[in-house]
């Protein structure tokens, strides 16, 4: 089984995960680098630009990152809960960490009828498990656990920090792209008249490149972002699997929330990719797997059922 | 001269790659080893919780049945042993054979309807599969981190490291044969 070969203790797919958020920051930082440094060619930029532009990008980035769970839970109406208010969530959750080898989360609850599931936060110390008022009364004790795994085990592996840098970089590298199309227009305008009359068809057609470039880098920057959430979906089914020792449970979840009509009121496009199923119940077309934050849930249901 | 210089600069290099592997292997052994200790001290937290649980049933059933003595003294006897443990493999045939004595503690209380509806019997029904619950998680847990560790000392070249500094295999802790299935059977009721 090919689930062998992944690391099985924790503290070795965290390492794994690290290395791995490092080369995607490298790969993002060496995009947007090259990206501006090619713009700031073709458009012939003062030096200074890059900094003016940056700096309130970090900063943006790192006001982000460190705000995100409680923004996240802020809109998705969720309120913490305590263990008499839960027992039976809390104690779930309390032995699934003992399994992990993982400090215990806060544990909030929306309440929406609509059964779901999120974790949040950027490491298990800051952790927080969300579920649904209609995940706990649809699931039956093991379905529960085998959702609230899958949600440990993003926790586990540092899927929320990576995700949430990627998120953060992949709006970067969108708003770096719209001022360069903006520039682009502008400068290509302005520069037009004091031009020799020879090096017309050669500018036009690097300006071509260059605007093409710049819309086609952020959907680039999109779809990456896409298939690394997918990955992490399956990477944490399989851990849940492994954590429970039985993927019948988060099978069978998977189903009934599937199956289940009821439409979550308070998600929307900024937080659906955290949830353990997509909330927006977009049908499927190549094109919307393409674009969507979580793989079909029938494949899911399928590997699941395999194990 | 030149010659000389060269070899003493390659052995000198070559020492120094293997010191810092070296080093390298044993942080990682040492780290390792820190991680299935803190496993284990997991299991004996809520091991630790269930000796604590048993003088409070022992006394709760006497109260209805004074006459099962020896089932009570089974149950305190398993508990002592499951105090005075030396290891995991020790406190494991402790803990198990606890399980087997409250198990028919249970079965005596079973002939009192009256106990048996009793909110703090029942409590202690509870608290005592959701520590035995835990006790299996903590359990897996910690195989885990033993299995990791006893390859690592086991492979090369791990494995000269290892004996060089006296690095020993952790017991595993077993559960008896019922408890032996996953985690998630004793769930069920409620």
């Amino acid at each position: 089984m090919a689930m062998a070969e992944k690391p099985t203790l924790v503290y070795d797919r965290i390492a794994d995960n690290r290395r791995n958020t490092w080369l995607l920051l490298l790969t993002f930082v060496l995009l947007v680098g090259g990206f501006v440094v090619a713009m700031g060619i073709i458009l012939g930029l003062p030096y200074p630009i890059a900094p003016i532009i940056v700096i309130p990008v970090i900063i943006f980035a790192l006001f982000s990152y460190y705000s995100s769970t409680s923004i996240t839970l802020a809109i998705s109406r969720a309120h913490e809960v305590t263990k008499d208010e839960e027992p039976e969530l809390f104690r779930t959750v309390e032995n699934l960490c003992i399994g992990a080898g993982l400090p215990m989360p806060k544990v909030y609850v929306i309440e929406d009828g609509s059964p779901n599931a999120f974790a949040t936060g950027r490491d298990p110390d800051h952790a927080v498990v969300c579920v649904t008022r209609g995940l706990l009364q649809k699931l039956d004790h093991l379905e529960l656990e085998g959702v609230i795994a899958h949600e440990l085990s993003h926790i586990g592996n540092y899927d929320i920090r990576l995700m949430t840098v990627v998120v953060v970089l992949v709006g970067v590298i969108a708003l770096l792209a719209d001022f360069m199309l903006r520039l682009t227009i502008w400068g290509a305008g302005g520069r037009s008249n004091n031009r020799e009359r020879g090096g017309g068809y050669v500018t036009l057609i690097i300006y071509a490149v260059a605007i093409i470039a710049v819309i086609l880098t952020p959907i680039a920057a999109q779809l990456i972002k896409l298939a690394l959430s997918r990955q992490r979906e399956y990477l944490a089914d399989a851990s849940a699997a492994e954590l429970t020792r039985y993927p019948e449970g988060l099978a069978r979840a998977l189903e009934k929330i599937a199956a289940d009509t009821d439409p979550l009121e308070e998600a929307n496009k900024a937080t659906a990719h955290l949830y353990i199923s997509n909330p927006l119940h977009e049908h499927s077309s190549f094109l919307n797997n393409l674009f969507s934050t979580h793989p079909p849930i029938e494949e899911r249901i399928a590997i699941l059922r395999a194990m | 001269m030149g010659a000389g210089v060269i070899v003493a600069i390659v052995i000198v290099a070559l020492i120094l790659i293997v010191a810092f592997v070296t080093l390298g292997i044993y942080n990682g052994l040492i780290q390792s080893r820190v991680r299935t200790k803190e496993a284990w001290s997991g299991i004996d937290v809520q091991l630790k919780r269930r000796a604590d649980l048993v003088p409070n049933l022992v006394e709760t059933v006497r109260g209805y049945a004074s006459h099962e003595r020896e089932t009570f003294e089974n149950v305190t006897n398993a508990r002592a042993m499951l105090q005075n443990a030396q290891g995991p493999a020790d406190a494991a045939a402790a803990n198990n054979q606890l399980s087997q004595a409250l198990r028919s503690l249970f079965a005596v209380a079973e002939n009192y309807p009256q106990l048996r509806a009793s909110e703090n019997f029942m409590q202690m029904q509870r608290d005592l599969s959701d520590i035995e619950e835990k006790i299996a998680y903590a359990r897996q847990f910690y195989n885990r981190n033993v299995s990791d560790f006893n390859t690592k000392i086991q492979v090369v070249p791990n494995v000269f490291i290892a004996n060089m500094f006296g690095f020993q295999a952790f017991e595993f802790f077993e559960a008896e044969e019922a408890a032996r299935e996953a985690p998630h059977v004793s769930f069920e009721k409620q």
